[in-house]
Formats: C-alpha cells, structure tokens, sequence
C-alpha cells in the first residue's frame, strides 16, 4: 500500500469510528431520556414503572382540584373514565388548565400510585384535546367530541367517588 | 364595493402566479437543455410576473383583514373586529393558510432578487437557477390552491364577528418572526438551486460557489434573526421564562441552520481553495430539504405544538411528497453527475481546511441528534410501537460535548492558513488566547462573587477562546500598522469576526442563565412582600385593566433591591373574549446584565395570587449574540468583491 491509500484508508477508518461513537451515544442517551406515555387505565393496571420519569394524560376530573392553603401544592385526579389515577403539582397551573380539560403531565409515579408531577401540560385553546389525551378516549370507546356533547347535556356519568356536582371553577 | 371582490382577485392572482411559476420552471430548463436564448430568457419576466402576482394576492388578503371580511373562512377563524389594525394585518400569517401564502411570496421575492442582482451570471445558469426555483414555487403554490386557500367563503351565511387570533400571537412579535424565519428557511433555496443548476449544467467548479456564496450568508442571517426572535417571544410570551425548549418546532428551525451553518463554511473553503466541492453540493441539498422537512413537521399535524394548527392529513401527505420529490431528484442528480468532480486538491492535518471540516461534521451531527430527538418519538407513533417523548436531557446532554467541540476547531480556524502549515506556528498563534481565556474563565465566577461550577467554567471558557481567536488577526493588525491597520482587513473578515463573537456572546449567556437563574413560585396578596433572589417583591395593588379585546387583572408590584427601588412592575392575567382564553402578560424589568422577570399564574381560594418570579442574568445575551451573527453575515455580503462585481454590471 503506498503513503496516499494509507492515509486516506485511516481517514475513512477514523471517520467510520468517529460517526460509529457518535450515533452509540446519541442512541445511548436517547434511551436514558425517552418518556412513556401511559394512559390512567394503563397505570391501574401496573403497567408503568414506578420512580421513573414518564408521561400520562388524560381529562381532569370535575371537582378533584384541591389546593394546600398555605404553599403552591395542588392536587387533582386524572381519568380516562376506566380509571382514575391521581397528581400531586407544586407550582402554577397553566393558563387553559381546568377542570374537565385534557392535559398532559410528566412526572414520576411514587409507591402510592400518586404522580408526583414536575410539569402540567395544557396547551392552546380550550377546545384543544392533547393528541395522546384524544387517542386514549378514542381507544375507551369515547371521542372527544362525543366527550364535550355528554359534558354539556350532563349524562356523563361519572364512576369512582368524586362528586359529579361539585362546583367547578 | 370593490372590496366585495377581493377574495376572488386574490385567488385568480394566486392561479396566474402558478401560472407563471410553471412556465418559470419549464420553458427556461427546456431552453438552457436546447441552447435556445429566447426561451432561457424566459426566466428573468416570469419571476417578476410571478412575484406582482403574488404581492397582489397578499395585499387581497391583508385588505379583507383590514375590513374585517368575515365572509372569508380564513379571516373569520383568525380575527375579529376588536383586533387592533397591526395585529389584523399581521393575522394574515397567524395561521396555516396565510403562512403558506407569505412563504411563497418570500420565495418569490428571493426569485426577483436573483434575476435582479445576478445578470453577470452565465445565460444558462441564471436560465437553470430561476427554473429551479419555479419549480418550487409551482410546488408550494400547487399545494395552496390543492388544499389550504385562505380565499374559501363561507357564503350564504357570513359569520357576524370573528373567531379571533390565537391570543397567544396577539404581540409584536407576531409581525417580524414568521417573516423573518421564512425569509431564512425560503432563502437556502438560492443555494440549492445553485447547486442544482451547477449539477445540471456540469460545471461543478468553483464559479458557482462564488455566486451562490452571499446569497447563503443572507439566507442564514435571516434565520439567525428568525429564531433569536423567536426564543426572545418564547421568552416573555409563554410565561415560563424558557428561551429554547427544544419543540419539535424549534427544533424544525434548528435543523436548517446547523446545516446551513456548515454550507457557508465549506462555501467558503470550495470557493478560495477548490476543496469539498462534492460535500458543498450535498450540504446545500440537504440544508434547503431540512428547510421543507420544518415545514412538512409543522404543517402536517403529526405534531402537536403551538405552532401546529388545525390539521389536514391531505396537507401533510402533500408536502410530504413534495419533499420526497424534492430530495429524491435532488440526490439522484447528485448522483448522477457528482462522481465526475474530482478534486485534486490536498491539504495537511494542521490547516485551515482540516478545521472547517471538523466544523462541518460536528454540524452535522449536531444536526442529526436534532433530527433523531425529534424523528423518533413520531416514527414509534406512527409504527404503533408506542408513544414517547424525548426530553430536553437528550438534547443537553448531546449539544454540551459537540460544541465543545465546535469551539475548540472554531477558534482554531481563523489561527491557522489554508493548506499546510507547522505545528509551531500555530501553537505559537493560539498561546496567548488559550491562556487568557483559561485564567480567565476560571476568574471571572470568582470575580462575579458568585459559586463556581466546571459547567460555567467550561461555558465562559468556550466563549473567550472563540472570541480571544477570531479577534488575534484585528489586534494584530492594530499592532503592526496603529490605528490604520483594522481598515486593511476586509468587510468579510469583520463578518467572520462578528459571526464569532455572536457565538460567543450567545454561549456567555446560555452558561451564565442556565446556571446563576433564581426563580421561585410564591403565593402574594395586597400588602405581602417576598424575597427572591436578593430582590424585595411587594405587591403594592391588584386591579382591572379593559383592554381593546380583552379584560386583565393587573398586580402592581414593588421591586427593591438593598432598599432601593429597582422598578415598578405590572403583570397581568388577561381574559380574551372572543376565545374565552386567559393568558398571562409577563413584566420584565429587562437589563443587560440580568432581567426580573414576573409572570402571574392563578387567583387562589383565599385571594392570593400565585406568581413565577425569576431572576435570570445575562439572558439578554443570548439574543444579543444571534443579532451580531446576523450583522456579521451582513457585512460579509457587503464585501468589496461583490460590489465590485455589482458596478462592473452596471457598466
């Protein structure tokens, strides 16, 4: 092998090692930050790990909002009208969050099965559905939109123990 | 009344501008293919018919905005009469619709400027340049009129008001940062059609690369200012107080400018030196396809993000094949007629050439972490596979290595010569930077007062090498020659220097925010005072403010520092009606060194109000630093070589 294939074959073999290193990590840390989204029922049913970050969503459940009278904590419950699962927040709701309105929250799921959630997620306007939030109605029989009609003509039945008549905000 | 009729002028403008879009494209390639001048000069009448076109098709528009024609679709669902003028007209691009339209008017006008400033260009290459970029034109046109016209009426029955804008984009940032980013977005497809002619044509010297050169700097400086605005309207809109969040939308914008970032280097390398010609062709497919894969992420609905509006699947899969026509033929002209470019050029291991093309891999790279964070998630989606996000951790934890990287051979760069030079000299060149910046970097946290962390030493570190080095050449000349001696240095030197310090500049304040912010969430009523930060927050008063579309409750708040009034500042909560939306309207007491910054957050049961106050220092640099990347980028253009060339077309 003469001197220029020589050196242009370390140059190929180097750039190979460099991009081989570089998608290994790029990989490596996409798999330590990826966040699951589960949906309440998933969670009931122990599918999601606990003490790990993840994603779950889902319609908040007229009347559950409680605030601590004294700091930013509030507590509320997320459901997919399958099952309810509840979300422990310290810090500011976002603008369009309310109760019967989709929204998203990353947090991690502590041994009691409460979300101790570090952000809430509620965007745009307040007809907006977050698209997993939307997805996870569909698969338990329930379009969005199917959702707002009961809402509005008050057959929504609500299973679990929360007080339907509760006053909303 | 002639207004009545403006929708329909608009659209029939819109159809003749893809009338002459098409014939843009097909008689001027067919001509520059035949040899023919009459019809390679087709091209330069075409583009200007097409743009006149599309300016009165926009101004149609914006008109109906202005009267508030409700019985346009697109005007009903994006404004109300309420709506102060600037914000209606800057409505027109509040959404899909009227988004498109701006890009292909932007597009167009990128065309009119070509076929102004480029007549000393080759017949055949401005014949095949303009036809590219008709093409494209007629593609996004096509898809306007297909699936998204903003002139649709909703007759017989005209809705009686507005739906109103989104509040969100109610704010003056609406009117400069979609133009803006488009501007940049839209302009690398100068340099693809560059490329592509250059391809087409087979002459794959260096000739096109001088001309496609300014067009790219301009192009990126417009992105460059397109997404400095638009983290500074994240910033104070959102009311979190983040300046990049890593949005698949962002991301989107980000991607194009990584890579067109790399495509001005290596311009620059294949136009003084011959070197990368292949590479530089590829980086310009690929920075303009990276430009319509945003587009085709923002546009689809497979995103859900702020920017994302209502969706249409015909569009997605539109655009999606647009961009798989796009990057198809692009790559299989590429291949076809790259492997006839040879370069004999050859360079050492210490050259100029070697730092550039470390700088461009590690842009790349960059870029492709970008594309895999944010392709990911939507591709497990759409297998059925699962739905995940991925987190700003993915991203930080990538980017802090890579520019590390980055800067080390950015600092580099402009030490070193082209082709060869000894390992002495250029130690003996970077001593005094890396010094400097070393005890320096380890000083100034120290100096500050404040805690050390590696992370900030690492950050400032970075920043004074890029600065300390790219400024070597400047002092040196004030040393040599005294004053006379920075005017000897070229207009494009400076604007290498200023691109430099941008970064630095803006790294200065990613380091210095992410590391030294206070914030804290804090309950306050009439009376109550809180400390945050060594700042005296008291809330003074708590009223109602009427605004033109909206109703806000207004805090007043003192701020004090060691007893001295900083500033009186006046955060609200606004309810819009139209929407029935709250948003938040943050107060900034905004500063070079450090902003504060209030956000209110909800009424509590009691009467308090639970508001985000943040104090957040050097902020302000990080936007600070993408406005000097973009003057750099200007005066490269202004370059006494490209005027020269403008005055001797004149002649």
């Amino acid at each position: 092998m003469n001197a220029v294939r020589k050196r242009r074959l370390f140059i190929v073999l180097s750039l190979v090692a460099l991009a081989g290193l570089a998608i290994g990590l790029m990989l490596y840390a996409l798999g330590q930050n990826i966040n699951l989204f589960y949906s309440p029922a998933d969670i009931a049913a122990g599918k999601a790990p606990v003490e790990r970050q993840i994603r779950a969503g889902g319609i908040v459940r007229k009347g559950s909002l409680a605030r601590d009278q004294h700091s930013l904590k509030v507590r509320f419950t997320v459901t997919d009208f399958k099952a309810d699962v509840p979300v422990q927040y310290d810090g500011i709701l976002p603008d369009l969050f309310r109760e019967g309105q989709g929204i998203v929250v990353v947090g991690r799921l502590n041994g009691q099965g409460v979300i101790e959630a570090g952000q809430v997620l509620a965007k745009h306007d307040e007809n907006y559905m977050p698209k997993e939030v939307a997805d996870v109605l569909k698969k338990e029989g329930m379009s969005p939109a199917d959702y707002r009609q009961a809402e509005a003509s008050g057959e929504l039945s609500y299973e679990g123990a929360s007080d339907p008549s509760a006053p909303s905000r | 009344m002639v207004t009545d009729v403006l929708p329909e002028l608009g659209f029939y403008a819109l159809i003749l501008a893809l009338g002459m879009a098409v014939l843009q494209t097909v008689v001027p390639l067919w001509g520059a293919w035949q040899r023919r001048p009459l019809w390679m000069a087709f091209a330069q009448p075409m583009a200007w018919g097409q743009c006149t076109f599309l300016v009165l098709s926009l101004a149609c528009l914006a008109t109906g905005f202005y009267v508030n024609d409700f019985s346009v679709d697109y005007i009903a669902a994006n404004s109300n009469s309420a709506l102060p003028w600037y914000y209606r007209l800057s409505a027109v691009w509040g959404s899909h619709e009227g988004s498109m339209l701006l890009w292909s008017l932007l597009l167009s006008f990128w065309g009119l400027a070509v076929s102004l400033f480029s007549r000393r260009l080759p017949r055949d290459l401005l014949a095949r340049v303009l036809g590219i970029m008709g093409a494209i034109g007629s593609g996004f046109l096509l898809f306007i009129l297909v699936t998204s016209n903003p002139f649709t009426r909703t007759l017989p029955v005209v809705p009686a008001e507005g739906a109103d804008l989104n509040p969100l984009l109610q704010d003056p940032g609406l009117i400069v940062h979609p133009p803006m980013l488009y501007m940049g977005y839209v302009g690398f497809s100068v340099a693809f059609a560059f490329a592509m002619a250059a391809l087409l044509g087979g002459r794959l010297d260096a000739a096109w690369t001088r001309w496609a050169r300014p067009w790219t700097t301009v192009a990126w400086s417009f992105l460059t200012l397109g997404i400095a605005l638009g983290s500074w309207w994240a910033y104070y809109e959102l009311g979190w107080g983040g300046w990049w969040f890593w949005d698949p939308v962002e991301n989107a914008s980000l991607m194009p400018w990584l890579v067109g970032t790399a495509l001005m280097h290596s311009l620059a390398a294949t136009e003084k030196r011959g070197t990368f010609k292949s590479w530089t062709v590829l980086l310009a497919i690929f920075s303009f396809s990276l430009s319509l894969l945003g587009t085709f992420l923002v546009r689809s609905g497979v995103l859900t993000s702020v920017h994302s509006f209502a969706n249409d699947p015909d569009r997605g899969v539109f655009i999606l094949v647009l961009l798989g026509l796009t990057v198809g033929l692009a790559l299989l002209v590429f291949a076809l007629r790259a492997p006839q470019v040879k370069s004999r050029i050859t360079f050492g291991w210490l050259s100029r050439d070697t730092f550039l093309l470390i700088n461009n891999i590690v842009l790349l790279v960059m870029a492709v972490t970008v594309l895999l964070g944010t392709l990911y998630p939507l591709l497990l989606s759409s297998l059925g596979l699962g739905k995940i996000s991925v987190g700003p951790p993915y991203f930080n934890a990538l980017f802090v290595p890579l520019a590390t990287l980055l800067c080390i051979a950015m600092g580099l760069g402009p030490l070193s010569r082209w082709k060869q030079m000894s390992r002495r000299t250029l130690v003996k060149r970077s001593a005094f930077s890396a010094l400097a910046a070393l005890v320096l970097s380890v000083a100034l946290p120290l100096w500050l007062d404040r805690h050390w962390t590696p992370l900030v030493s690492l950050g400032l570190l970075l920043a004074l090498w890029v600065a300390l080095a790219s400024l070597r050449e400047v002092a040196g000349s004030l040393l040599r020659f005294g004053l006379r001696g920075p005017r000897k240095l070229s207009r494009s030197h400076y604007g290498m220097v200023l691109g430099h310090l941008g970064l630095a500049v803006t790294i200065t304040g990613i380091t210095l925010v992410s590391s030294y912010h206070v914030s804290d969430n804090v309950r306050l009523n009439v009376g109550q005072q809180v400390m945050v930060g060594g700042y005296r927050f008291t809330m003074t008063s708590l009223g109602d403010r009427e605004g033109p579309n909206y109703t806000a409750t207004r805090a007043t708040l003192q701020v004090t520092r060691n007893n001295r009034l900083i500033n009186i500042m006046h955060p609200e909560k606004r309810f819009y009606h139209a929407r029935r939306q709250a948003l938040t309207e943050t107060a900034l007491d905004a500063g070079l060194f450090r902003d504060v910054y209030v956000a209110m957050g909800e009424q509590l049961d009691n009467g308090d109000w639970a508001l985000r106050i943040q104090i957040k220092p050097f902020v302000r640099w990080i936007w600070l630093g993408g406005v000097i990347m973009a003057l750099g980028g200007g005066l490269a253009v202004w370059d006494r070589r490209y005027r020269r060339q403008l005055r001797k077309e004149q002649l």
